[in-house]
C-alpha cells in the first residue's frame, strides 16, 4: 500500500502543532442532525504531552479524529503543523497523515499478517524511504521499545503490552510531529498500562513529539502536561502546567 | 508489501482460500482439458482435410464458380509448365510438400451386368502423390494413415469407389463391403429411356484380363470436351468409405491418366486442378500470395483456392467448436467470478478495522483498492497455476489410457487424445483470463473497501 508521496505543504514550525478555531462536528444520524462538537477552539504547542478527558459520549474521540485528520470538521478551521487540513483533498490528506501524524489505538490495530518488524516498517514504506534506512529505523525503534528480539513475531504471538509497544514504535518510527492516542491503556492491565505510559513519556522526550491522548486513565492523566476537558461537545476546561492560554 | 500482504491474507483463512483456489483450479483444468480435446479434434479434422485436398488448389480462373458444371471447359492445358514454375521458385519449393495434378469429372457409373447405374463424381489422381499426401501429419495427431485401397501408379485401370456406390452398383459382395444388401430388382423401364446394353455397346469388346482377375468391373460414362459420350472401364480395387453419405454414394477414385482419357478423349489431356500440400499450414497465406504474384507475372489465367473454400463446412465446424468452448468458458468464468467476489467480500468485512488503521496511517484510497485487487489477482494466479498443473496431469493420464472415439467425419474410431502441445494461446489465454477475471471480480469489494470512511472503519469492531 505504498506509493509516491506529494508534499502536503505543511507549514514550518510556528510554535503550534495544532490550532483549532470554532470547530464543530455534526453527524447525520438517520435524518437527525446530532452535534458532537460545538465551537471548539484550542491550541496545542509542539512537544506537549496532552490529554483530552471527559465523560463517555462527550466528543473526545470525535475531537481526536479531527486533530488526526481522519475526519473533517463540519465547521471551523483545523490547522495541523500550520496546514489548514480542510483545504486538502482526500489523497493530500492521506499524504499529510503519512508524513506528520502517528496513531496509537486502543485495540492496538496492528496488521495481523505482518510481523512486529513489518508493522513498524510499514509507515516508512508510505514515505517512499529506501530499504536500508527503513531497516535501520525500524530496528532502532523496536530496540527502543525493547522488542528487538520479538521482531519476527506476528501480533498473535505477542502479549497486549507488547502489541501496544509495537503500535507505539509504529507511530513514532516516521518521527511525526503529532501522535494521537485513543485510550491507549484501556485494554491493558494496570502494570502494563504504567509501563506503556512510562514508555510513551520516554519516547516523547527522546523524539520531541507532540502526544495527545483521549483517556479515562487517572495514571495517564497525572502525567499530562496539558489537560482539555470536554463535556457535551464543548471545551469546558483547560489546565496547563505552564499556564499557556 | 502489497503482494506480501496479499499472499499472507490468502493463507490467513486457509479453508476459504482453498475453496476459492479449488474453484479457480477446477475451472482452469476444465477449460484446458476441454480446449486440449477440441484442439485435437480441430487438428485431426484439418489433417484429414489436408491429406485429402491439400492446402491449396490451383484452378483455371472461373473453375471454382462454374467449372464443376463443365469441367472439360476449365482445364489447365499445360500443368507441367505451371508445376515447373513453382518448382523453380525457391520460396514455393521450400514450402510445398506435394504438388499433384487432379482431374475432377462428373458422369455415370454402371454395372451393366446387372443393369444398374448411378451418377458419380470421379477424381483422377497420381497415386504416388496421393500416398504421400496421406502421410502429412504436421500436428502429429494419431490418425490412421490409410494403407489399403490405394490406387497403383502402374495400373491405370484400377479404381476405388465409395461404399455407398458399391452398394448401389451391387458390388457389396465383390468388394467385401459388409452390412449392405443387393439392390432391389429394377422397375419397368420408361419408354424411350436408354438401356444398359446401349452403353455397353460403346465399350471395347471384353477381353480376358489376367491382371485384374477376380476384381469387379464398372464402366464410367462422361461427356468429352467435344460433347461426345465417352466410356472407360474401371476395375474396382477397393472401397474407400467417405465420411459424407452423398459423397460415399457417388465417389469414384481413379488414375489421373484414366480420368484424362475419359474427359478429354483423344484431345490433348488437361487437368482440372493442381493440388498443393504444404509442409505447414502456417505458410498457406504466404504461398497463396506468392502464387498469385507468380501467375500474374507469367500471364497465367489461374486462381488459387484454399481447402476451407473447397469445404465450406470446415469453417462452420471450427466455428462450432469455438462457440462451444466460449460458452463453457463463460459459464466457468461466471462461477469463478462469484467465488472470488464472495471470498473478497468476506475478506473486506473481516478487515474493516485494518482498513481504517491503514487509512489513518496514510494509505490512500487507491492503495486500499489495489491491495484487494492484488489479492484477487494472486488468488487467480495461484488457482490458474494449480489448474494448469492439474490439467497437464489429467491430459497425460487420458493420453495414456488408449481411449478411442468415432468423430462424425470419420468412418472408424480414432484414438481419444488431448493436445496441449503447441496450444500456447489456449494455455496463456486461460491463465491470463482467469487472473484477469479474479482481479476484476475483486474490484467490487475493493472499491467498497476503498470508499470506507476512516472513522467508520476504525469504529467497526
Amino acid at each position: 500500500m505504498s506509493g509516491a508521496r506529494r508534499s502536503p505543504g505543511a507549514g514550518e514550525h510556528q510554535g503550534l502543532a495544532l490550532r483549532l478555531r470554532g470547530v464543530g462536528k455534526v453527524f447525520d444520524a438517520e435524518g437527525l442532525n446530532v452535534t458532537a462538537l460545538n465551537g471548539i477552539s484550542l491550541d496545542i504547542p509542539y512537544h506537549r504531552f496532552s490529554v483530552i478527558i471527559g465523560p463517555s459520549g462527550s466528543g473526545k474521540t470525535t475531537l481526536l479524529n479531527l486533530m488526526g485528520c481522519i475526519d473533517r470538521a463540519s465547521s471551523g478551521v483545523v490547522e495541523a503543523c500550520g496546514q489548514d487540513v480542510g483545504t486538502l483533498d482526500d489523497d493530500a490528506l492521506s499524504d499529510f497523515r503519512a508524513a506528520h501524524i502517528g496513531f496509537i489505538f486502543q485495540h492496538f490495530s496492528l496488521v495481523p499478517v505482518l510481523s512486529a518488524y513489518e508493522n513498524v516498517e510499514h509507515p516508512l514504506l508510505l514515505l517512499g524511504m529506501g530499504a536500508a534506512e527503513r531497516r535501520e529505523r525500524a530496528m532502532a525503534m523496536l530496540e527502543a521499545v525493547d522488542l528487538a528480539d520479538q521482531c519476527r513475531h506476528r501480533p498473535n504471538q505477542l502479549s497486549g503490552g507488547q502489541k501496544q509497544r509495537v503500535a507505539i514504535a509504529r507511530a513514532l518510527v516516521k518521527e511525526p510531529a503529532i501522535i494521537l492516542a485513543d485510550e491507549p491503556t484501556a485494554n491493558l492491565d494496570s502494570r502494563t498500562g504504567d509501563s506503556i505510559i512510562a514508555l510513551m513519556r520516554r519516547m516523547q522526550a527522546a523524539n520531541a513529539a507532540t502526544f495527545i491522548f483521549s483517556t479515562h486513565d487517572p495514571n495517564l492523566i497525572r502525567h499530562a502536561e496539558e489537560k482539555f476537558v470536554i463535556r457535551d461537545g464543548q471545551l469546558v476546561e483547560r489546565h496547563s502546567l505552564d499556564s499557556a492560554p | 508489501m502489497i503482494l506480501k500482504i496479499a499472499l499472507r491474507n490468502i493463507r490467513r483463512n486457509t479453508r476459504r482460500s482453498a475453496m476459492t483456489l479449488s474453484t479457480i483450479a477446477v475451472g482452469a483444468m476444465a477449460l484446458l482439458v476441454f480446449g486440449a480435446f477440441i484442439a485435437n479434434m480441430v487438428a485431426g479434422y484439418e489433417t484429414l482435410m489436408i491429406r485429402k485436398l491439400g492446402h491449396l488448389s490451383v484452378f483455371q480462373t472461373g473453375y471454382f464458380e462454374f467449372g464443376t458444371g463443365n469441367p472439360a471447359a476449365y482445364g489447365i492445358s499445360d500443368h507441367r509448365r505451371v508445376m515447373a514454375l513453382m518448382d523453380q521458385d525457391d520460396e514455393l519449393k521450400a514450402a510445398i510438400r506435394v504438388a499433384s495434378p487432379v482431374v475432377t469429372l462428373y458422369g455415370i457409373a454402371g454395372n451393366f451386368r446387372i443393369d444398374t447405374s448411378r451418377t458419380v463424381m470421379g477424381v483422377g489422381v497420381v497415386p504416388a502423390d496421393q500416398k504421400r499426401m496421406r502421410q502429412w501429419n504436421e500436428y502429429r495427431v494419431e490418425l490412421p494413415v490409410p494403407t489399403s485401397a490405394l490406387l497403383a501408379d502402374d495400373d491405370p485401370a484400377l479404381g476405388l469407389i465409395g461404399s455407398g456406390l458399391a452398394r448401389m452398383l451391387g458390388l457389396c459382395e465383390a468388394t467385401g463391403v459388409s452390412g449392405c444388401r443387393a439392390p432391389p430388382p429394377r422397375r419397368q423401364r420408361v419408354d424411350g429411356a436408354p438401356s444398359g446394353e446401349d452403353f455397353s455397346e460403346l465399350l471395347p469388346p471384353g477381353e480376358a484380363d489376367p491382371v485384374h482377375a477376380g476384381l469387379p468391373r464398372i464402366d464410367v460414362l462422361a461427356a468429352t470436351v467435344g460433347g461426345a459420350p465417352n466410356v472407360v472401364s474401371l476395375f474396382v480395387g477397393g472401397v474407400e468409405v467417405q465420411g459424407l453419405k452423398e459423397l460415399d454414394d457417388s465417389y469414384v477414385g481413379m488414375h489421373l491418366s484414366l480420368a484424362q482419357k475419359l474427359l478429354y478423349g483423344r484431345s490433348a489431356p488437361k487437368v482440372t486442378g493442381i493440388v498443393l500440400q504444404l509442409h505447414s499450414t502456417h505458410d498457406m497465406d504466404r504461398v497463396r500470395q506468392r502464387l498469385a504474384t507468380l501467375f500474374q507475372r507469367q500471364g497465367l489465367d489461374l486462381e488459387v483456392r484454399d481447402f476451407t473454400e473447397l469445404v465450406p463446412i470446415y469453417k462452420g465446424v471450427i466455428g462450432m467448436f469455438v462457440t462451444i468452448f466460449s460458452f463453457i468458458a463463460v459459464i466457468i468464468g461466471v462461477i469463478v467470478m462469484f467465488s472470488v467476489v464472495n471470498t473478497m467480500s468476506m475478506s473486506v468485512m473481516e478487515r474493516i478495522n485494518e482498513i481504517g488503521t491503514l487509512r489513518a496511517m496514510g494509505v490512500r484510497r487507491a492503495g486500499i483498492r489495489n491491495q484487494f485487487l492484488a489479492e484477487g489477482g494472486v488468488l487467480g494466479a495461484a488457482g490458474a497455476s494449480m489448474g494448469l498443473v492439474g490439467a497437464v496431469v489429467v491430459i497425460f493420464m487420458v493420453n495414456r489410457l488408449g481411449l478411442t472415439w468415432t468423430p462424425p467425419i470419420s468412418p472408424r474410431p480414432i484414438p481419444l487424445k488431448l493436445m496441449l502441445d503447441g496450444q500456447g494461446l489456449l494455455v496463456a489465454g486461460t491463465w491470463m483470463g482467469l487472473v484477469a477475471l479474479a482481479t476484476l471480480a475483486a474490484l467490487l469489494p475493493a472499491r467498497h473497501a476503498a470508499r470506507m470512511e476512516v472513522v467508520d472503519a476504525l469504529r467497526h469492531v
